[in-house]
This record gives structure tokens, C-alpha cells and sequence, in this order.
């Protein structure tokens, strides 16, 4: 069985908690006592319906307000995947949320609704999926029952959403007509909108083709930890590299280079502990011996004599800015990329990227809070780097605050900078 | 041809592997937190296999209630044994002797919130930096926003609206002295995921997992094993004993951990009626999460697993 990894989003009141609610109670994965504890819920707060919205908010402040302040994580399977939701918060000053469930999802599900059509927010987080790296993206165009189930509303919306969507890198773009609190086309299709004639949503999230998203041409192998067991005596001479796969595919007796040293060596074996394997790929954890001995240690990475990752201390990247405290330029921050942590200097913000418009301020002295933006940075040590657009394993890295160890931005690699 | 697909099962162990390397690569004393349950024990053989052919380079730390079953600790001793591990035991009847903590005076009373104290000072004097726990985000509603490297500060307490922001697989663990991470490398498992692995991997587990005929008796919907700790109430009468055959989801404090009526003794069996299950693993059988709505979060705040 696969898994599919999923953010949703939306605003505060597209309905987003109650569409999970519904995928999870419809395909059974809600358990009695849970409806129960959220019936109950729904009954004290005056509520006309069981609020299926109730199953996911699940801090007590959460409840209170009734809006979601944090990424949620919620599990379900049918017979076809296991899927992971990224259950993310709607409102403005949470975008670094959005960017967070984005970071590890293959797929966005946006809501819309259908009296309102796409908002700002709708375009914020469609540009954040995009930004982040996400190939499909899910249009569910909610509360179709509130306006009558109208084929022409509908087809109003989804022309609005692809006009803009034009402008971003996401590929794949499906709308659907739902109702998440009725039910109509998230599990069953509906019988309300006859005229629509595509899957309902859990038949798309079960068939959408992801495998090929995965790069498996660059080789890329960050070694994660250097295995000498000198104790045991018999395993005196093992030397082994782990690491997961973060994009290409690996084979014994291939020829590699290790960075940054440049020396190179062939596969000696792919070790696991349930026995050695012929060929590793992503997202394996494996550990790899190499015929010749040299001198490699945690961060260093494994390619291909011919494809090799760019290797550079000067930096272009988007950031999306996580702290409250501004970003300017001159700020000395850590960074880890891959698994190897180095010190930044920023040395410019080349724009602030307004999300609603795309329009690039050239001008914008900081980037505050919630903010994203293209910078140019210096390292202390060389990274090894690919585009974030065709790896998303060596083109992402975290910045981290030296004062608070606080992680204040996620960072997307461009290219080198001058 | 080959498809370069994983499975789930082997797509969320690979990632759990990574998560136990990045905090040997990137921590002076981790440790695991092992309580002889079936996701502590997913955990060890994941750890087992990240850190092969080395042994693992950290020990295990039980906190032990008093009140746990005797055999979950002889199955804890025997994997101690099997695996040539350090075991660390915090006893929570040492610090009750000792003063430190108060029992509740009704005979029988739940331990659970009393182990935090003792977790947080076996934690503290081992000087652990990073602590392995077991915990899943589809167990409950606060768990399931909690990161896979979770901060607390030094009192051991979790700040849920201070969380940072965990992006991609770049786990951020600066912190600061006196502070550690928990860290929960089956943040992404379900209870079905977690028997499908201990079926594909064979990996061991106490056989009160299993179902075996025992005494029990009914307490508010749950079915309670007879024992040292649990008897039936003077005047009530609904409380009457008898046998069934039963098995454990979740095997805590003696006290507050329920039996379900079963019949599954082999994992294929508990993977089949785990699938059909209508009521979630804690509600059917934790006593000690009925409290109130926010019973987790406020635990988790305090310091707890």
C-alpha cells in the first residue's frame, strides 16, 4: 500500500476541519467514542449539526476560539493508500504553519467557498503550495449546497482559480463541487450535482499518480552517521555510512564521489539490518560501505562522478520568515541543510514577494513575520545543493536563531548567487 | 521492472530510522523510554536496526509504577537480557517512601500522574538530552500537534503554543542547557501500522497482548483484570467477577488499563480486529484520559510522556 501525504488549507471558515472530519468519519476511521466525546461537544456549544469540526481541534485554546492555531496531523487508510493529513491553519498570521504542512506533502487540498469564491487567502496559500514545491493541488469548492448546487457558480469559481493559477508552477490542478458538511462528493459522488462528471475527492486522493514526482535520476546520499562498531572484535574492520536516499537511485558496485573531498570509490555493498540489498532508493535508510577507505564524515555526500549537486557558499533562495523579530540584512544566523549545519551571513533581500499579487517589492528594507522573500546568503563552509524545483531533499535548509535556537525561516535554494 | 516503490510499512520505518540516527549523530545522552508496551517495543527494534551492527548506544529508562503487570517486566528484563542493554528503572514507590511524592489514599489509586515526577528526576539526574518515547499523533487530539522533536524546557514541561516549526526531515535540536527534546519517531504510525509492523517484523511482545483467559469485572464499561490493585467496590453489586478471554490494546498501570474481550492470539488476528475496532485505543481501555476533555494536553503540559 502506498502513502500519500496531504496539507489542507483554507480559510477559517471555508469549512476545512469539518471536510477532515467527514473523510474521517465517512471512511470509518472515527471511533465511536470519539463521535461520542465530539456529539456531546456539539451539544453543549449550541450547535445545529454533530460539528465533525470538533474531531481535529484539539487544543483546549482551539476550542475556545474555535479556529485551529497549530499543524494537526491525522491518519487514514482505505483499501488503496494510507494517507497523512496536514490539517493547517486558515488565518494570516499562521502561514508559516501552511509552509510547515507543505514541507512534507505531496499534495494540497484548498477550500473555497462557494458563496464567497477565492479570497486572498485562497491565492496565498495556493502561491505557498507552489513556493513549496507541490505538484497537485485539490480545489474543493465547499457549501455547494448553500448555493443551490449551481453548475454555472461553480464553473464561475473554477475559471477565477485557473486564471490565477496560471501564474504558479503547480502542474496538476483538479476542482471539485463538495459539500463537507452534507457529505455530497467527498467519499460518494453526489446526487445533488449530476452535471458534475469527475471522481469525488477520496477517489482522487486514491488514484492521483505521485510516484513519478519523486526524482530518482541525481544521486544524492547525505550521510547521516559514520558506523564503526570497534567493540565488537569481529566487526573491527566495518566501516559503514548511514543515510536515507534523498533522491536517485543507488547500486553495488556503483561509482560515487564523495563530497566534498572528491575522492572517489565504488560500492562495496548496501547494508541493512535485515541483510544487504542490491539497490537503495528513496525514501530508504540504508547504510552503504565503499571498497576504498576514505576519510568521510557526517555531512559529507555521496553522487555520481557525472552528476554532481552544485558546491558553493553564496547562496539564492526564498525564505519564507517564521520569527517576530525581523529579518535584515547583515544577520548572522545557523543553518542546517541536509544533515549538516553551517553559519549564514544574510547578505541581501533581493525582494519581499507580495503572495496575493506576486508583485516583487524590490524596496522592502526587512521581511517581518509570515513574510516571504528571495535572499542571498554567504556560508561558512560549502553546501551541497541542488534547485529546491528538482530536489526538494538537497534545495531545502532551516534557519536557526544562535540567541533562541528558535527555527525563524524555511528555506528554498534558487541557484548560486553572485 | 522494478517500480522504486516502498510500502507504507517500510516508507514509515525508514523514516523512523532516520529520525533514531539524527539523534545519535546529534545528541550527548539520548535514551529510550521503554515501558514494555507494543509501541515501545516497535521503537527499540527500530532503534535496534538504525543503529546496527552496533549496539545501541544509549539505555532504556522504565519508570516503574509498582503497580505494573508482572508480565510486561519480565518481558522488559528478558529483551535487557537478549539485547545486552542498560536499563535505567525510576521507582515511583521509592519517591512515595521517600516523601518526594503523596498517593492519593484510596487504595488502588492510579498512579499515572505521579510518574511524571519520577520520569523528570530520573530524566534529570541521567542527564539525558534526548529521550525516545513511543507516543503517536493518532493516540489522541493534542498529540496529534505535537512535533517529532517536541522541546521541553527545564522543568520538563511542553509549551504547545511556543512549538517550532518543523520543516521537511531538517530537525532542528539546539537547545539550551538544563533543556532536552523528546523525540517520537512513530509520530506518523496508526495502532494498525504499529501491528502490521510487529507482524511483518515478528517483533516481541508481552503476552498479555495476546488473549488469555483471566478474572475480570466490569467498571464503567471497562473490563478491569482482578487483582492486587482492583477489586470490585464494597455496594456494588454490577461489579461481579468473571472469567472471559481478553486481550490488552495498551498495557499501562495495572490500575487504569482495561482489558477488551478477544479472541485474537496472533498479531493477524489483532490486525483483523484491530481494522473492525469501533472504539479508539485509549477510550476503550485508558481510565486515566476520561478525566476531562483536555486530560492529555494538560499532562503533557506538566511534563508527562
Amino acid at each position: 500500500m502506498e502513502l500519500l501525504r496531504f496539507a489542507t488549507a483554507g480559510s477559517v471558515d471555508d469549512g476545512k476541519s469539518t471536510l477532515i472530519g467527514r473523510l474521517l468519519y465517512d471512511s470509518k476511521q472515527v471511533f465511536e467514542d470519539q463521535l461520542e466525546a465530539v456529539e456531546a461537544s456539539s451539544l453543549a456549544r449550541g450547535d445545529e449539526y454533530t460539528n465533525l469540526a470538533l474531531l481535529t481541534d484539539g487544543l483546549r485554546a482551539e476550542r475556545e476560539q474555535g479556529i485551529t492555531i497549530d499543524v494537526a496531523y491525522r491518519y487514514f487508510a482505505t483499501p488503496r493508500r494510507k494517507f497523512i493529513i496536514a490539517d493547517t491553519p486558515g488565518h494570516t498570521q499562521h502561514t508559516r504553519n501552511m509552509v510547515t504542512g507543505c514541507s512534507t506533502a505531496d499534495l494540497v487540498v484548498l477550500l473555497v467557498d462557494a458563496r464567497v469564491g477565492p479570497t486572498e487567502q485562497t491565492r496565498r496559500h495556493a502561491t505557498v503550495a507552489s513556493l513549496l514545491g507541490i505538484r497537485h493541488l485539490v480545489c474543493c469548492i465547499n457549501k455547494m449546497d448553500l448555493v443551490d448546487w449551481d453548475r454555472a457558480r461553480f464553473e464561475a469559481i473554477r475559471r477565477e482559480f485557473d486564471d490565477f493559477a496560471t501564474g504558479l508552477a503547480v502542474t496538476d490542478i483538479t476542482c471539485i463541487p463538495i459539500s463537507a458538511l452534507r457529505g455530497d462528493n467527498i467519499v460518494e459522488r453526489s446526487s445533488e450535482m449530476k452535471w458534475y462528471d469527475g471522481p469525488a475527492l477520496l477517489r482522487h486522493l486514491e488514484e492521483v499518480h505521485i510516484s513519478s514526482d519523486r526524482n530518482l535520476v541525481d544521486l544524492r546520499f547525505p550521510v547521516q552517521r559514520v558506523v564503526r562498531p570497534i567493540a565488537a572484535n569481529e566487526l573491527r574492520d566495518f566501516r559503514g555510512y548511514a543515510g536515507q536516499m534523498a533522491s536517485g537511485v543507488l547500486q553495488v558496485g556503483d561509482e560515487v564521489v564523495v563530497l566534498p573531498s572528491g575522492f572517489s570509490s565504488a560500492v562495496e555493498a548496501i547494508e541493512t539490518a535485515a541483510g544487504p540489498i542490491e539497490e537503495a532508493y528513496p525514501p530508504m535508510s540504508v547504510l552503504v560501505r565503499l571498497k576504498d577507505e576514505l576519510d568521510v564524515s557526517r555531512g559529507d555526500m555521496l553522487c555520481r562522478p557525472h552528476n554532481q549537486p552544485s558546491v558553493g557558499q553564496d547562496i539564492s533562495a526564498m525564505v519564507c520568515w517564521m520569527s517576530e523579530v525581523a529579518l535584515r540584512p547583515g544577520a548572522k544566523l545557523s543553518l542546517k541543510h541536509t544533515t549538516r549545519w553551517v553559519r549564514a551571513l544574510v547578505k541581501d533581500i533581493q525582494y519581499r514577494l507580495d503572495v496575493n499579487t506576486l508583485h516583487r517589492d524590490r524596496e522592502a528594507p526587512e521581511l517581518s513575520l509570515n513574510d516571504i522573500g528571495r535572499i542571498d546568503l554567504r556560508t561558512t563552509l560549502p553546501l551541497f545543493y541542488d534547485e529546491y524545483r528538482s530536489n526538494r531533499s538537497t534545495g531545502s535548509f532551516v534557519l536557526v536563531d544562535d540567541a533562541t535556537n528558535a527555527t525563524v525561516a524555511a528555506g528554498m535554494i534558487l541557484r548560486p548567487s553572485n | 521492472m522494478t517500480t522504486y516503490r516502498l510500502s507504507h510499512l517500510d516508507s514509515l520505518e525508514a523514516e523512523a530510522i532516520y529520525i533514531i540516527r539524527e539523534v545519535v549523530a546529534e545528541f550527548e545522552a539520548p535514551a529510550l523510554l521503554f515501558s514494555g508496551g507494543k509501541d515501545s517495543a516497535v521503537l527499540l527494534h527500530l532503534a535496534v536496526k538504525a543503529c546496527w551492527p552496533q549496539r545501541l548506544p544509549f539505555p532504556l529508562v522504565h519508570v516503574d509504577t509498582g503497580h505494573n503487570f508482572p508480565e510486561v517486566i519480565s518481558y522488559r528484563d528478558s529483551q535487557v537480557e537478549r539485547l545486552k542493554l542498560r536499563l535505567v528503572v525510576g521507582s515511583v514507590q521509592e519517591d512515595i517512601d521517600r516523601g518526594s511524592i503523596v498517593e492519593h489514599p484510596t487504595p488502588g489509586a492510579t498512579r499515572n500522574r505521579l510518574q511524571t515526577f519520577t520520569l523528570l528526576r530520573v530524566l534529570e539526574e541521567g542527564g539525558y538530552d534526548a529521550v525516545f518515547g513511543g507516543g503517536r499523533r493518532d493516540e489522541e487530539k493534542a498529540r496529534a500537534k505535537e512535533r517529532i522533536f517536541s522541546l521541553r524546557d527545564e522543568f520538563g514541561q511542553w509549551n504547545p503554543r511556543a512549538q517550532r516549526p518543523e520543516l521537511w526531515n531538517v530537525y532542528n535540536t539546539r537547545h539550551r542547557s538544563g533543556e532536552h527534546f523528546r523525540v517520537f519517531p512513530l509520530s506518523n504510525w496508526t495502532e494498525l501500522d504499529i501491528w502490521q509492523y510487529v507482524e511483518q517484523e515478528s517483533v516481541p511482545l508481552p503476552e498479555i497482548y495476546f488473549a488469555h483467559r483471566r478474572p475480570v469485572f466490569r467498571r464503567s464499561g471497562m473490563l478491569l483484570a482482578l487483582g492486587p490493585f482492583t477489586q470490585p467496590r464494597e455496594g456494588h453489586s454490577e461489579e461481579e467477577v468473571f472469567e472471559a478471554s481478553v486481550r490488552y490494546r495498551t498495557v499501562g498501570d495495572m490500575t487504569c488499563t482495561a482489558a477488551v474481550e478477544s479472541a485474537a492470539v496472533t498479531p493477524i488476528e489483532i490486525i483483523t480486529e484491530t481494522a473492525l475496532s469501533r472504539v479508539s485505543e485509549r477510550g476503550a481501555t485508558r481510565t486515566d484520559d476520561r478525566f476531562s476533555e483536555a486530560a492529555m494536553e494538560d499532562r503533557k503540559r506538566e511534563g508527562y510522556f
